[in-house]
């Protein structure tokens, strides 16, 4: 059976197309649910898309943190299904206490819309099991907010527990230690600028996004 | 009572603050020399209606740890007072 992914839309969300566009063309189903729904229904993973939940008031993430559908995707998580923030979703993430850190205005204001590359530093995550440490993988960004920071201690804990997902090869935002992607401790959950989804297509200048989005549906697969 | 409340948000010591940086930045072409220390945050005012000022100060207290301050990179400043026209 072909996996369920779930794509997390809030009002403002405006990647959620370009995911089930990515999803579908690697062979997996992917179900649009808007944030005021309370469950999955029976998905496999979850992805939280990219775009402005909630207009980024306040900031990225801190309202929509607290939509219904979100104590369901902490449930899930918890669970150890895999879960997946691209861009903005991994800004409400970070807000929902998922992952660590927050997101900051980019180094130099600038808002960063350009092909980037990243080096996968660990592949063990749900998004780059099937990558290899040390691959170069070109995947655009486009966020004004994507300045990873966190405590010492925390940079400590992901540098030591090998969750550092994947490093930009070119720091495009000021981000502590090149940091483009995390996951939490179970590994199940990633958190990252760069948007894969955009990388899938030969049409779109790269398909480097496939090996984490693939790595993503294998995983939902393996949970079926 | 009705208190007023004005909550400073501000970016902690040491988290970098590149909006401050620029605003900083821009100052001597505007002749504005000596300014430094620029850190830009903001500023959300409400009212809050409780029995008295300690329970208004922890009820505000909590919605700045849960909800107005990302307490990874932001701190706030809080000031309260009862509103004018209320009879303490």
């Amino acid at each position: 059976m072909a996996p369920r992914i779930a794509v997390i839309r809030f009002p403002g969300t405006n990647c959620e197309f370009d995911v089930a566009e990515a999803v579908t063309g690697l062979g997996g189903v992917a179900d649009i649910i808007f944030h005021d729904q309370t469950d999955l229904g029976g998905a496999d993973a979850v992805v939280v898309a990219g775009g402005f939940a909630h207009g980024d008031y306040l900031r990225p993430g801190a309202i929509a943190r607290f939509s219904p559908i979100m104590s369901a995707v902490g449930a899930f998580a918890a669970d150890g299904g895999p879960v997946v923030g691209i861009c903005n979703g991994f800004q409400v993430l970070t807000e929902a206490n998922l992952l660590p850190g927050a997101l900051q205005k980019n180094a130099g204001l600038k808002f960063r819309c350009e092909m980037a590359e990243l080096v996968v530093a660990s592949s063990d995550s749900v998004l780059t099991s099937s990558a290899t440490v040390g691959d170069v993988l070109r995947v655009p960004i486009n966020h004004f907010e994507g300045n990873y920071t966190c405590s010492p201690e925390t940079l400590a804990e992901l540098r030591g527990d090998d969750r550092i997902v994947v490093r930009y090869a070119v720091n495009p935002n000021g981000s502590v230690d090149d940091i483009a992607g995390i996951c939490n401790e179970g590994r199940n959950v990633v958190g990252l600028m760069p948007h894969p989804e955009r990388a899938c297509n030969e049409l779109l200048g790269s398909v480097d996004g496939r090996v984490m989005m693939g790595s993503l549906l294998a995983a939902a697969g393996a949970s079926v | 009572m009705i208190f007023d409340v004005t909550v400073e948000v501000r970016l902690r010591p040491g988290i970098a603050d590149p909006q401050g940086a620029t605003v900083e930045r821009a100052l001597p072409a505007l002749g504005f020399d000596g300014v430094s220390g620029v850190r830009v945050g903001k500023c959300i005012r409400f009212t809050v209606d409780a029995p008295d000022e300690a329970t208004a100060a922890a009820e505000v207290d909590d919605l700045c740890h849960r909800f107005l301050t990302n307490p990874v990179i932001e701190d706030s400043v809080v000031s309260l007072s009862v509103a004018a026209g209320t009879t303490a």
